[in-house]
């Protein structure tokens, strides 16, 4: 019973095995990767373990506070940026060993030539609530 | 009459459809059904005999779901077959369900969530918002929990310490939400010592009271936690202690000591000390060597270090956990808690400051920061 974030990253995790970007591939593979993500979240309804799905804009800006009476100052995006979110999935399971294994199922998602991407996800856990009892 | 007295029947309810010859799963579904339309119908008309009119309904509702089925001939057959429940058999119809819900094929998640709603009452709906998940999401869950326990027979006792662990895990994980879960877990602990005679249901039940009993003094207005020496105790419910203590000395007379009776033990003894400074520690530290007799997990090892700590100095705290592995949850902050009674402030602050980069929840974090900023402030 604990949550966790499957980050997937435009740039900023190592390499994928099958590192084609996706705008090589046929329309068909593209299909295929498209249809892979739904079903793994269906799946996982069914499961009872999906929380929630959400793909991300690869351009953000980012934005802060300038002083009282005077708007936000906002700069980027930042071609630089070595980081990049691309979206994520968040998972509801009942061990650590089971979210490695969910991971490691949507980062076999078909990419190129059929052949899964092999590419690198990162598993977050969430902060829980404060248990009653801990002495 | 309010809803958690509604809530109240369901599990004697699904018993008796059960017994009729429904299969659990449809069995469940009617009786959650019936309590939709009670929750709504009974605040303006209220029935004279409530589980009675709740075992029509019910049936009803399971009728109308299964006269599609193929078996519908077979089944009405089954409609004047059956008579009336006696008391004793609906305390053992409810005893089997808790045994069911928490049957040992179930991961904790599923057995938490079936159990809230086939013994509990709880909607689906609820229990969804209570752990934080969409409402689709729990549905699954549940009913993919009904078909993994669906060929289990309700005929055998199953295991006590199953259902307890169970119990344990809505006391301790509740999260926020319109229901109490903490609340909802005492009164299905409390209806299940009603259906079976077990020291350690016992055990447990005067757990979740003591801890429950200080609920009110363990956070602050803005949400902070306040640590158990620092807690308000005139803010402590007396009531739920009493209760608590009495019933724990009555199931430790049964001289069949567990997990949970020696917890509640050291809940107890908290909860006795009308200031922190004194606190029995010794007795205490005393019931965590039961404790490690009965469970030697790193975790009581690592309380144990804590009270040690108190009773014999830090020094003996320190020494005590030297034995406990570093990746056991909350290792940093002892760590960090022993250093500052020892007069090491350095060591302290850098401890805390590990601690809260590790601590498993948000509040912790906080707290375990603040005590970090406020030793480095001191430098």
């Amino acid at each position: 019973m604990a949550k966790y974030l499957l980050l997937k990253h435009y740039r900023g995790a190592p390499a994928a095995v099958n590192d084609v970007p996706m705008d090589q591939w046929t329309q068909a593979e593209i299909s295929a990767h498209i249809q892979y993500m739904q079903d793994f979240a269906d799946r996982l309804e069914k499961t009872g373990e999906f929380v929630d799905s959400q793909a991300l804009a690869p351009e953000g800006t980012f934005v802060r506070y300038d002083g009282e009476g005077r708007p936000p100052v906002t700069d980027g995006p930042f071609a630089e940026t070595k980081d990049l979110i691309a979206g994520w999935m968040v998972i509801d399971v009942d061990s650590h060993e089971r979210a490695l294994e969910l991971a490691g199922e949507l980062s076999a998602a078909p990419g190129a030539g059929g052949k899964p991407i092999h590419e690198w996800l990162e598993l977050r856990p969430f902060l829980g609530s404060h248990p009653t009892i801990t002495e | 009459m309010n809803e958690a007295l509604i809530r109240s029947l369901t599990p004697s309810v699904l018993g008796i459809l059960v017994r009729r010859g429904a299969d659990f799963a449809a069995a469940e579904d009617a009786v959650q059904d019936a309590l939709v339309e009670a929750v709504r119908i009974w605040p303006t008309d209220e029935p004279r005999d409530p589980k009675g009119w709740l075992v029509t309904a019910a049936w009803r509702k399971f009728l109308d779901a299964t006269r599609s089925d193929t078996a519908r001939r077979r089944r009405e057959d089954r409609v004047d077959e059956e008579p009336p429940p006696g008391p004793a058999a609906a305390a053992d119809d409810t005893l089997q369900l808790y045994f069911l819900c928490a049957h040992p094929s179930l991961t904790p998640s599923s057995a938490v969530a079936l159990t809230l709603r086939a013994v509990g009452g709880l909607t689906t709906r609820q229990i969804a918002q209570a752990y934080l998940v969409p409402e689709a999401t729990m549905a699954q869950r549940i009913s993919r929990a009904k078909r993994t326990v669906s060929g289990v027979r309700l005929d055998r006792p199953g295991d006590v310490a199953t259902v307890l662990r169970v119990l344990y895990l809505v006391f301790n994980e509740g999260y926020s939400g319109d229901v109490d879960l903490a609340a909802e877990a005492i009164r299905l602990t409390r209806q299940l010592a009603a259906a079976i005679d077990h020291p350690e249901v016992a055990g447990l039940l005067a757990l979740m009271l003591l801890h429950h009993a200080r609920r009110a003094s363990r956070t602050a207005p803005d949400g902070s936690l306040v640590p158990l020496a620092e807690q308000d105790r005139s803010r402590w419910d007396t009531a739920s202690i009493a209760e608590g203590i009495g019933m724990l000395q009555a199931a430790l007379a049964r001289d069949r000591l567990g997990e949970f009776q020696a917890q509640a033990a050291v809940a107890a003894l908290h909860a006795d000390a009308p200031a922190a400074e004194e606190t029995d520690w010794v007795q205490i530290v005393e019931w965590y060597d039961e404790l490690m007799r009965l469970t030697d997990s790193p975790v009581v090892r690592l309380n144990r270090a804590v009270a040690v700590g108190e009773a014999d100095g830090p020094r003996a705290g320190l020494a005590a956990l030297a034995t406990v592995p570093d990746a056991t949850p909350r290792h940093a902050a002892v760590a960090a808690y022993l250093h500052e009674r020892d007069g090491d402030l350095t060591a302290a602050a850098r401890w805390y400051a590990e601690a809260a980069h590790r601590a498993p929840n948000l509040a912790e974090r906080d707290y375990l920061t603040r005590q970090a900023a406020r030793l480095n402030a001191l430098r």
